[in-house]
């Protein structure tokens, strides 16, 4: 298989989490940042969630929903297709991220329009769409505030939800001041940094771009089976303006994100917006099936690697995942490391599960991704659909290569342990050259020193002060 | 192998032998807890929860009797000096009633036939009815039918002015999916447009209408 592509450059490849890691904590305005916004959604999230009386039974259905879907994924996909043709909408399927590119530009293309309304979504993000589009001469605009601030400012996402997360109000008024006006109307003179401004200040900049822009590009959340219905839920209206006001509307969706029914959304629609941005309901869902109010509709299936997850009995349940972003909001790890660390679209304990198995353990950093946890079970516990992530993780570490003098290490310890004769020479020569253990190990085991101490080791070993001593008694 | 074929292969291969899947619906499903059919105390109970979650939104409620619908209607229409109002096909006469004496205060605008974009960015407010109405989440769903138009007419104006019916509000999510029709194109509105994304301060007012005004009638 070749390496599938996941939305961030093949340099961004070379450099392990820990390395990214490493840089991150280092920037104490992005901890300050990434600390405030993490604790405060993962407060609003514990209330909403507590005021339901049957939250794990909708967390259990929720889970189930998906794996049945998942279980009969083909049967589900054809009568998507079958119900969204059947409602005037075209559906294209793209088994990579170049098809996929390829069928949307050509679908600009043929309207004969340069320039194209997005609203935010990972699919996009994740097959890199604005940088195929713009090198077939279309210019694609993010609307929603967050992406705004993220392609303004020549940025990468680091959060699934709050992408510019790792940005402070300052910082924000300074990309619009210097990077409105390039891509059309500038940022009002005397612009300041209350976030009521900066709202003010792209409402008026995209304004016009919506009353004009003849494409609309979107995601979605879920897609109805039975009905041919596609979900996008959202906050700011950017989504409602770009499915509603454009003449033509394509939409790339990844093919798991497929529900059965149309009472399914009972179940999803209360986990989503509570999981997510800690709120009841999220201000605005839209909800349409095929050419909606006479509008021209287009489907791209998007598999990218999703198949080659689903192959895996453990992995598979990552596809499982609604993208609420949870699980990062309640991470020891991302809230220090960032998203960017990540080196993906998909950052935190879900990027680290699933990074790995779309692109494959070839790389220096999907191989370091598994480790990029504690395992301590948070994310497990909030994720909405019950994904057991320390348990991918764990299955992954043993997929992963480990580093040479790791690999050097175990074999020789797996030889040692391996008998007791050898178990109790190794013990007695380790005793006799206590004194000669240095604290940092050198070379490549300086890896392992450089975040442990390297424990004393006794005097005599349990099994040699028995021996002597006939357990205590002489 | 063209690609649909190949990933529905893919598909088939890679859950080839595993076993299916119960769904469990043990939560809380279709309450039948509707204004319309349940008892009055239950009616009440779910206008309260309404227009408190509404609220919680800073969405501005009103619960009024059904006959004060029209003079509550004036009322915020006044208070929001507004000059220019769109009217969707179907939407009660009754609710914009005005005495005869009063100055005409506002004009009316139909969408038939439609309006441009560019002329709904430039009307100063929308009244609507709704399909259905959410006590739980404090969601108003619209279903772009009579009295509440296309889509567009509820997102461009910058004032969105709801008339909930009692009938019209149900306990919980289940109860409103199961009402909705997925054919029709649906607008799930809780609160006006607002954002997060700047240091997680919610403001309100990003794209859509910024102001929400909800009358319900009892
Ligand atoms: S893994 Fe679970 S908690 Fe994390 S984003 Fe996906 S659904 Fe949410």
């Amino acid at each position: 298989m070749t390496r599938t592509f996941l939305g961030m450059p093949a340099s961004a490849l070379q450099r392990s989490f820990p390395s990214n890691a490493a840089k991150a904590v280092r920037d104490s305005q992005l901890r300050f940042n990434l600390r405030k916004a993490t604790h405060t959604i993962r407060d609003k999230r514990a209330s909403v969630v507590g005021e339901l009386p049957d939250w794990e039974e909708l967390r259990q259905a929720g889970k189930a929903i998906k794996d049945h879907t998942l279980r009969n994924l083909d049967r589900y996909l054809v009568q998507l297709e079958e119900a969204v043709t059947a409602a005037g909408g075209h559906v294209h399927w793209a088994r990579d991220a170049d098809e996929a590119n390829r069928i949307v530009a050509g679908l600009v293309k043929a309207t004969g329009e340069t320039e194209v309304v997005k609203v935010k979504s990972m699919a996009t993000q994740e097959i890199g769409l604005n940088e195929a589009l713009a090198a077939e001469g279309v210019t694609a605009y993010e609307t929603d505030l967050a992406e705004l601030i993220v392609q303004l400012g020549d940025d990468w996402p680091s959060h699934i939800l709050v992408p510019a997360i790792h940005r402070n109000r300052a910082e924000i008024r300074e990309i619009f001041q210097e990077r409105m006006g390039e891509w059309g109307r500038p940022a009002p003179e005397g612009l300041t940094d209350e976030p009521r401004a900066l709202a003010e200040a792209a409402r008026l900049h995209l304004r016009e771009r919506f009353l004009s822009t003849k494409v609309a590009i979107s995601g979605a959340n879920f897609m109805i089976a039975e009905t041919g219905t596609l979900v996008v839920l959202e906050s700011e209206g950017n989504g409602r303006m770009c499915l509603t006001l454009p003449r033509t509307l394509i939409s790339v969706v990844g093919i798991e994100k497929l529900l059965p029914s149309w009472r399914d959304l009972e179940v999803f629609l209360q986990l989503l917006p509570r999981s997510s941005t800690g709120e009841r309901m999220n201000p605005y869902t839209s909800t349409w099936t095929g050419a909606a109010e006479g509008q021209e509709f287009h489907l791209v299936l998007l598999d990218n690697g999703r198949t080659h997850v689903l192959a895996d009995e453990v992995g598979r349940q990552a596809l499982r995942c609604i993208r609420c972003s949870a699980c990062l909001n309640v991470c020891p790890v991302y809230e220090r490391a960032g998203g960017h660390a990540y080196g993906s679209v998909y950052p935190g304990p879900i990027g680290a599960i699933l990074t790995p198995q779309l692109r494959g353990l070839d790389s220096e950093l999907d191989r370091s991704l598994p480790y990029a946890s504690s395992l301590c079970g948070a994310c497990y516990e909030v994720c909405p659909v019950a994904i057991d992530i320390p348990q991918v993780l764990v299955d992954l570490r043993a997929k992963a290569r480990h580093p040479r003098a790791e690999r050097l290490g175990m074999a020789a310890a797996g030889w040692i342990f391996n008998r007791p004769e050898r178990l109790a020479r190794a013990q007695r020569a380790g005793g006799r050259l206590r004194r000669f253990v240095p604290k940092r190990l050198p070379g490549p085991m300086s890896a392992w020193t450089d975040t442990r101490d390297i424990p004393d080791i006794p005097r005599e070993s349990f099994r040699g002060w028995w021996d002597r001593t006939g357990g205590g008694d002489r | 192998m063209n690609s649909r074929d190949l990933i529905l292969a893919r598909v088939r291969g890679a859950v080839a032998g595993a076993p299916d899947v119960e769904v469990p619906r043990a939560y809380r499903g279709v309450t039948g807890d509707a204004t319309g059919g349940a008892t009055p105390a239950g009616g009440d109970r779910l206008i309260d929860l309404l227009a408190e979650r509404l609220r919680d939104y800073r969405a501005i409620v009103h619960v009024v009797p059904e006959a004060e619908i029209a003079s509550v209607v004036e009322e915020a229409l006044t208070r929001r000096k507004t000059g220019r109002l769109v009217v969707p096909d179907g939407l009660p006469p009754a609710w914009l009633e005005r005495e005869p004496r009063d100055r005409e205060p506002y004009d009316t605008v139909g969408d038939d036939p439609e309006l441009s974009a560019a002329d709904l960015d430039g009307v100063d407010g929308v009244i609507t009815g709704c399909a259905v109405a959410i006590a739980e989440t404090g969601t108003i769903v619209l279903d772009a039918g009579h009295g509440q138009g296309r889509r567009a007419l509820t997102l461009l104006p910058d004032y969105h002015l709801c008339v909930v019916g009692a009938g019209q509000i149900v306990a919980g999510v289940p109860d409103a999916v199961a009402r909705l029709s997925p054919e029709r194109p649906l607008t799930w509105i809780s609160g006006p447009s607002a954002t997060s994304d700047i240091e997680l301060n919610r403001v309100e007012g990003v794209h859509g209408p910024r102001t929400l005004e909800v009358v319900i009638a009892r």
